[in-house]
């Protein structure tokens, strides 16, 4: 398979600041990569360097086999880049911005008018094509903002935290848009704070703090290397807590937390059997349960244990939920 | 559904020539001209502060400077339409440092365009807002009895020699604004640097009555000489010897701070 993008070594300082100490990055042609870190990890400046507007300190950056630093216009012709702030002009309207850019893109000026209509018909925004951008609510600036890094038809897309103060609604817009993109077949590398999303949208996933590269691999790789799973029961009389907890640990052989204030029983689990084995004995035994889950390590957790830093947004990856009333 | 991304492959640009940057500077210029049409209150920062001026040392201050508002009209109007373009001209420091921090420039920069193009862009756009300003102030002015002496070809070459140093002086607001972090701060900083420069020169009163150490400052100022050079072109008079004195100071502005703009620029967009 070949490679969209390739980095090796990439190391960039700002002053004392090591943003990126040596970062290796590879991303194959028409899949997604997420670049997941927390707040000052280097995200950006990975970005900034892939996208020629940053020179490296050191390394070696490939996009599509062309070298950002010694080749930067092809590569420019080359990629589409949403960034972390609506880099579109607020005074124009939708239309008019991406007009502007297939102009700057050397189309003629019917092509360009057909392809901002083409455009703001694929992101729905044709209604609101003609009003300012300053008009525009969060998610449809930043589909403009998405529409116009795809004025030029790039092969590969770069989102520097495309959803970032999205609300949940405009968030699940933005994933959309970026799974039909894929679909038709362009590479995508993603930066996100959010684990969501980058265990939503992305085929690969690369931790990234402190400037170097924590982790990489599949998202349920990563959660396997943190850890196997966890069952949870809940039972709907607060009286039975002890009897969960016997049943528990007789069938697993190992000691349940309970965690009273919670109501609920944990304990690891290898074998996700069990389950069904749980639920016939909860039932023997009369005792009816509120919650019974089935969890891999949340991608957060994940995150916790490879970065030393909770992200910013939990997710509770629930397998399966059974309740028995 | 049909294929948006890659039903046709990009062709790969490897170099941008000059035919191509004046393009891109083109469509780049028709969008600064939209936003002029978009924003009007943008224009009437500056317009506004030279027909206030306008009125007050007419109506107010006319008579006792000049003797009778008549008379003082032709000093004041030319000097005027040089404070209006040189306040114009800090507007596009202004355009750029909101561009570089909105996030504008980030996508022009990651888009085969040249790397002038956004400042010849934005430069051209000016010359338009130049023009519009001139009108605006020298319509007021004619509608208050001023009367242009001389005729048409002076008074556009009077209009003419006001945009050209205006181009020249804009890229004190290039510079600065490539060094200035936020727009807000901007803004004080360029009035800060064009009320004394206006003040400091015979636009509003003649050097004659003014301290010797200032007198010599306002007879050689920018401001002096561009307004000295309209006033011949508009009202008649000499010419000659305040043209050439105009001409140094631009060449001398241009000199300095084409340089430094360009440096600054260079440094903030790498």
């Amino acid at each position: 398979m070949t490679q969209a993008i390739e980095a090796e070594g990439l190391v960039k300082h700002f002053g004392q600041t090591k943003a990126l100490d040596g970062v290796d990055l590879t991303v194959p042609t028409g899949t997604v990569v997420g670049v997941l870190g927390p707040n000052g990890a280097g995200k950006t400046t990975a970005v900034r360097i892939l996208a020629t507007l940053l020179r490296p300190d050191a390394g070696i950056a490939k996009v599509c086999g062309f070298d950002v630093v010694r080749d930067p216009v092809a590569v420019r012709s080359l990629i589409g880049l949403t960034g972390q702030y609506a880099s579109v002009d607020e005074d124009l309207s939708g239309r008019e911005n991406l007009v502007l850019i297939g102009r700057l893109l050397e189309m003629s000026k019917g092509d360009a008018r057909a392809r901002a209509a083409e455009l703001l018909a694929r992101f729905e925004l044709t209604d609101a094509g003609d009003r300012a951008i300053k008009t525009y609510s969060g998610g449809m600036r930043r589909r403009l903002d998405l529409g116009a890094s795809l004025v030029g038809r790039p092969r590969v897309l770069f989102l520097d935290e495309p959803t970032t103060g999205l609300d949940p609604h405009a968030r699940n817009e933005v994933w959309q848009v970026v799974r039909g993109l894929v679909d038709d077949g362009v590479t995508v590398l993603l930066t996100t704070q959010y684990l969501e999303e980058a265990d939503q949208l992305a085929d690969r996933i690369t931790v990234i703090d402190h400037g170097l590269v924590a982790a990489e691999g599949r998202a349920d790789e990563l959660k396997r290397k943190v850890g196997g799973q966890t069952l949870q029961v809940r039972p709907t009389a607060e009286s039975d807590l002890l009897a969960v907890q016997r049943i528990l640990a007789e069938l697993t052989g190992t000691a349940p937390t309970t965690d009273l204030d919670a109501g609920m029983v944990t304990v690891p689990v290898d074998d996700p059997v069990l389950m069904s084995t749980v639920v016939r004995r909860l039932d023997t035994a009369g005792i009816t349960a509120d919650e019974l889950a089935l969890r891999l390590p949340s991608l957060d957790e994940v995150f916790l244990s490879l970065t030393g830093k909770s992200a910013q947004q939990s997710t509770v990856d629930t397998q399966k939920t059974g309740s028995l009333t | 559904m049909t294929t948006i991304a890659l039903d046709a492959p990009p062709e790969v640009t490897r170099h941008i020539g000059p035919a191509r940057t004046m393009r891109h500077g083109l469509a780049l210029a028709w969008r600064g001209i939209l936003k002029i049409r978009k924003n009007p209150e943008q224009l009437a920062d500056v317009t506004l502060m030279p027909i206030i001026f306008l009125l007050l040392f007419a109506y107010v201050f006319g008579g006792a400077i000049g003797g009778s508002i008549e008379s003082y009209l032709p000093q004041l109007v030319p000097g005027l339409a040089v404070m209006t373009v040189m306040m114009a001209s800090m507007t596009v420091g202004m355009n750029l440092n909101t561009d570089v921090s909105k996030g504008v420039f980030d996508r022009f920069r990651s888009m085969p365009i040249a790397r002038p193009a956004p400042l010849i862009g934005a430069v051209l756009a000016d010359l338009v807002r130049y023009l519009i300003c001139m009108t605006i102030l020298l319509v007021v002015a004619t509608i208050m009895g001023f009367r242009f002496g001389t005729g048409f070809v002076p008074v556009v070459a009077g209009v003419g020699l006001a945009m050209l140093f205006g181009l020249c002086f804009c890229w004190v607001a290039v510079w600065l604004g490539m060094l200035i972090r936020s727009p807000g701060a901007m803004q004080g900083l360029l009035g800060m640097l064009s009320l004394p420069l206006t003040f400091g020169s015979n636009v509003f009163a003649s050097s004659d009555t003014m301290p010797s150490w200032l007198k010599a400052w306002v007879d050689i100022s920018p401001v002096t000489q561009v307004a000295d050079t309209l006033r011949g072109l508009f009202v008649g008079g000499p010419v000659a010897g305040p043209l050439l004195g105009s001409f140094a100071w631009m060449a001398g502005i241009l000199v300095v701070f084409f340089p430094l703009a360009m440096r600054a620029y260079r440094k903030r967009l790498s």
